[in-house]
């Protein structure tokens, strides 16, 4: 058994030496021989999936895609027609789905083979998995940690070899955090860049898709198979035409513009991962780019205004739960007191602390002073990277002050949980595309390199970690807890 | 002491688009219950909101009718308030960007235009029906109506009288459809009026407490309810007593408002853009392309039919209240007919027959073109405007032409001066004591002449003519 990447395999079955329901099948066996310790997947389904594969192994299915016969698995917020899509709430603990998200339907388009859904913090709120209603996901690196999150199931069912791709959602660094905690790769396109057509929303403004996989290369090609205008979302971004992520990563940083940040907010950044961040930067530049500083002066306001705007706009998209068309209804005398009850008993502590938090920032009187100025230093922020990279094609810095910290660790202290994303929120407030690749360890924790590039250039992120991947072999680690190379 | 009263009135009108506001679902909200519904109109999770660009025209079209300025860069929001009938426990609103702001609508109050502030006109989605048991033991939803497009119009308090109410309403619905953007059925709820009343002391500036009055489902019943209000709040103040701010509802059994809240719930609905939909930007070319499309308003084409055709003011109003009979009445005229005979056949007699079979437009069997053939077979003499009332029977029961018809029954007129010349001698000589009577003063002896020969005619003779032969005939004897 080995754990292998999406171009290895689309090359193998091409060339007609495997077939899909070979990869389904050990992607399934992998999880049912791992999983039950790693407790990524919410849920499996062998059969659909292996009838699938099959499927696409009689040749009933045209030739061609871009993921035929790719196992993957997809966050548990993505929805999937006739399949159990919780976003790990009590609340949607039964909820089948009517259709499915654009994404689901594009990766099925491509020929890719869904194995299950993956276990994230409750409505992707929170930054370690344990908000999850249903399990904690351990971290392949060492199971009294952490994966991250709010995508932990992904990452984690990746870098232990579970699927060689899976996808997550980044409302304020949910793919590039557990990339970083995981140890593999995680890429943020742009907002827009990928449909939010079903994706469960946390904040809307925020909130957007993106692949974790082994390599740069991989999340190129799992790029190609979701990016594009969806006339199902209004906000996805029009006239980007055809474009081939894959094209171009191979020609190397020399010349390339590195922007590193001048007085980076270091408060509770780790030693060891300043130091592995540094070491990363320094052989991408002696690889022949330019390093250059840049400012990002209103970086230590972007976690205040992020849990202003994120819970502001989640209060109102968390509304619809309310027990009368689909999911959890308790039994009631009247229909507030139904509402009520039905989220008192469907929602989690975190859910319910940032629902009031939301509620509070748009109440008549507190607007002004709260969302609106939250507001205000989002435009300022994104200013500050308009200028920045006027003068770099690249920003570098870590992914996260810290590597994964254990269960429990943080959960008590909402603020020190917050704090573990005061990097990767500018990416989210400014819309930028951002990843998170291996660059070190510290006590036997992955460190996560973050890149992050101006608006819709995902190609120069993808350039920069495909060159730093063959300079460095962090990304070819495997962890305690996974599959064998 | 003495009052004035004050209104003003807020209005949702539906948009008559094929699809709804924010998804493809049929806008038919009189199916089977839930069966114009998709995961985007019933909140499920995930599902985005993309706007029908032919339901905000439709809402372009109607601000700009309504003199609106149009706000160019709008957006839209979300007004946040928890109810079984609203899917996503918000409503996609406008806020602060309404599309149309600072308009007016033109009424006619005994003789005297005036104008009534327009405040703001902006998009919105409708909200689903709830049907509560009688018993209170369940609510059935249905949300089929989810997602309709809406506009609300809000006006100025500018409005004095209940009166002015109806008349204002009468207005907005003409114009609503002339402009072809709804159907402005109050009983069907495709037109739905809340109103604001409140009374002061003449010459007063600042605003007594008001009542907002709910539920009123016909232009008639606003004006009554608000007849009402004036009479109740007048009573109060009269007495000493303090007039509450509630909402009240308007009891058509009872013809009376009662109390609904007496005391209003502030509510706050968290206003905030709404971030699934991007800003709306409105381009010049076409917004001039909208307002090309909007045909001659009613108070344009009232002062047009006054004006220029010479119609008295009554017709003018009642011919342009309805654009379809406008446009009849245009096409009668455009066949040739006089205006004012045109006038009169559309008003009672089109409008009356259409009226009491419950027909319209389409369905009348008289085409223009005939009606104005009919009007020229009278003007020429050919039939008497008696003799014209059985033909529009007759056009009306086969969907004949009236010279067809004229023809079928052999009714023409006789107006032939030697046809009828041996007939009055013969009706002259064989009634001498008529003759006599006449001679002797007696005028109405004539009327009994005139009706021996319409009798010996069969009704066909020219009445008119035989009147004029007659008297120059007896005067010729003495």
């Amino acid at each position: 058994m080995s754990a292998k990447t999406v171009k290895d395999i689309l090359t193998s079955i091409r060339k007609g030496e495997t077939k899909s329901r070979d990869w389904v099948q050990q992607s399934l066996s992998a999880i049912e021989q791992v999983d039950g310790e790693l407790k990524s997947f919410l849920l499996v389904d062998p059969e659909t999936a292996l009838q699938a594969a099959d499927h696409i192994d009689s040749g009933q299915v045209s030739e061609g895609g871009l993921l035929r016969g790719v196992p993957y698995a997809l966050k548990d917020n993505i929805v999937t027609k006739g399949v159990r899509t919780t976003a790990a709430s009590r609340i949607l603990e039964n909820y089948i789905p009517p259709y499915s998200a654009t994404t689901a339907q594009k990766l099925q388009a491509a020929g890719g083979v869904m194995v299950g859904k993956t276990n994230m913090d409750e409505f992707a709120m929170g930054s370690s998995t344990e908000t999850s209603a249903f399990q904690k996901t351990a971290n392949p690196y060492g199971k009294e940690y952490v994966p991250g999150g709010s995508s932990g199931g992904s990452a984690a069912a990746v870098a232990a070899g579970l699927v060689p791709f899976a996808l997550g959602s980044d409302t304020g660094g949910s793919i590039r955090q557990p990339a970083a905690f995981c140890g593999c790769f995680g890429l943020k396109p742009t907002y827009g860049r990928v449909s939010r057509y079903g994706l469960i929303a946390f904040a809307s403004s925020l909130d957007q898709i993106g692949p974790f996989t082994r390599t740069a290369e991989d999340a190129a090609i799992v790029l190609n198979a979701i990016c594009g205008h969806d006339p199902m979302d209004s906000t996805s971004a029009r006239g980007q035409g055809e474009i081939d992520f894959t094209e171009g990563m191979d020609a190397g940083v020399k010349g390339m513009r590195i922007g590193i940040v001048r007085n980076l907010p270091e408060e509770g950044l780790n030693p060891a991962v300043k130091a592995a961040v540094d070491e990363a930067i320094r052989t991408l530049e002696q690889a022949g780019a330019e390093v250059v500083e840049v400012e990002l002066p209103h970086m230590e306001y972007a976690v205040a205004t992020y849990y202003l705007i994120a819970p502001a706009e989640a209060s109102s998209n968390l509304a619809r739960f309310d027990g009368v068309r689909y999911g959890r209804r308790a039994e009631a005398s009247g229909v507030i007191d139904m509402f009520e009850r039905s989220r008192s008993e469907g929602f989690g502590m975190e859910v319910k602390r940032r629902i009031i938090i939301g509620t509070y920032a748009l109440s008549s009187g507190y607007y002004d002073a709260y969302y609106k100025r939250a507001q205000q230093m989002r435009t300022l922020i994104r200013q500050d990277y308009d200028r920045a990279f006027a003068t770099c094609d690249v920003i570098l810095m870590p992914t996260t002050p810290t590597t994964a910290f254990k269960f429990g660790e943080k959960a008590d202290n909402p603020l020190q949980m917050y704090l573990n994303d005061i990097y990767t929120i500018p990416a989210n407030l400014a819309g930028l595309p951002g990843a998170s690749v291996p660059c070190g360890f510290a006590d036997g924790l992955p460190i996560g390199l973050q890149i992050l590039a101006k608006p819709f250039d995902e190609k120069s992120i993808l350039r920069v970690a495909h060159a730093y991947e063959h300079l460095r072999t962090f990304a070819w680690q495997r962890p305690v807890l996974g599959v064998a190379e | 002491m003495n009052y004035e009263t004050v209104i003003g009135l807020e209005v949702h009108v539906e948009l008559k688009t094929a699809s709804k506001i924010f998804c493809g679902c049929k806008n038919d909200s009189k199916s089977e219950p839930n069966t114009n519904v998709c995961p985007v109109c019933m909140g499920h999770p995930g599902a985005l909101p993309v706007l029908n660009q032919n339901a905000l025209e439709l809402g372009l079209r109607a601000a700009l009718a309504l003199n609106c300025k149009i706000n160019q860069h709008s957006k839209f929001d979300r007004k946040n308030y928890f109810y079984p009938d609203s899917p996503k426990g918000y409503q996609i609103s406008q806020f602060d960007k309404p599309i149309g702001e600072h308009g007016y609508i033109e009424i006619e109050v005994g003789g005297e235009r005036k104008r009534i502030g327009i405040t703001r006109l902006h998009l919105e989605e409708d909200a689903g029906k709830s049907t509560h048991a009688a018993d209170g033991s369940h609510t059935l939803v249905d949300f089929n109506r989810t997602g309709v497009p809406l506009i609300e119009i809000v006006s100025e308090p500018d409005i004095r009288s209940p009166e002015e109410a109806r008349l204002y309403l009468e207005a907005l619905k003409s114009i609503m459809e002339y402009c072809d953007v709804s159907d402005c059925r109050m009983e069907e709820g495709s037109l739905r009026c809340d109103a604001n009343i409140s009374l002061r002391p003449i010459g007063s500036t600042t605003f007594g407490n008001k009542a907002e009055l709910k539920n009123m489902n016909s232009f008639r019943n606003v004006q009554r309810g608000l007849e009402y209000e004036v009479e109740r709040q007048r009573e109060l103040y009269d007495a000493g007593e303090p007039v509450v701010q509630e909402t009240r509802r308007f009891d058509e059994a009872t013809q009376t408002t009662i109390s609904m809240r007496s005391k209003e719930e502030a509510h706050d609905y968290r206003y905030f853009p709404e971030p699934d939909l991007v800003d709306l930007d409105i381009d010049d070319a076409w917004l001039e392309q909208i307002r090309a499309s909007i045909p001659e308003l009613p108070a344009a084409k009232r002062r047009r039919y006054e004006e220029d055709l010479g119609l008295p003011a009554y017709d003018a109003g009642v011919l342009t209240a309805d654009p379809k009979t406008a446009a009849y009445y245009e096409q009668v005229l455009a066949a040739g007919a006089d205006a004012k005979a045109a006038s009169n056949w559309v008003m009672s007699d089109i409008l009356g027959a259409l009226n009491s079979e419950g027909k319209s437009f389409a369905e009348c069997p008289i085409s223009p073109d005939h009606l104005a053939g009919l009007i020229s077979e009278i003007a020429s003499g050919k039939i008497s405007s008696k003799q014209g009332r059985e033909v529009f029977k007759a056009m009306w029961e086969t969907g004949k032409s009236a010279a067809a018809i004229i023809k079928e029954q052999g009714m023409e007129q006789i107006s032939d001066v030697s046809v009828l010349g041996p007939i009055l001698d013969e009706v002259i000589a064989k009634n001498e004591k008529s003759v006599a009577d006449y001679l002797g003063g007696k005028d109405r002896a004539l009327a009994a002449l005139v009706g021996q020969v319409m009798k010996a005619t069969k009704g066909k003779a020219n009445p008119a003519l035989v009147n004029q032969l007659l008297i120059e005939k007896i005067n010729a004897l003495s």
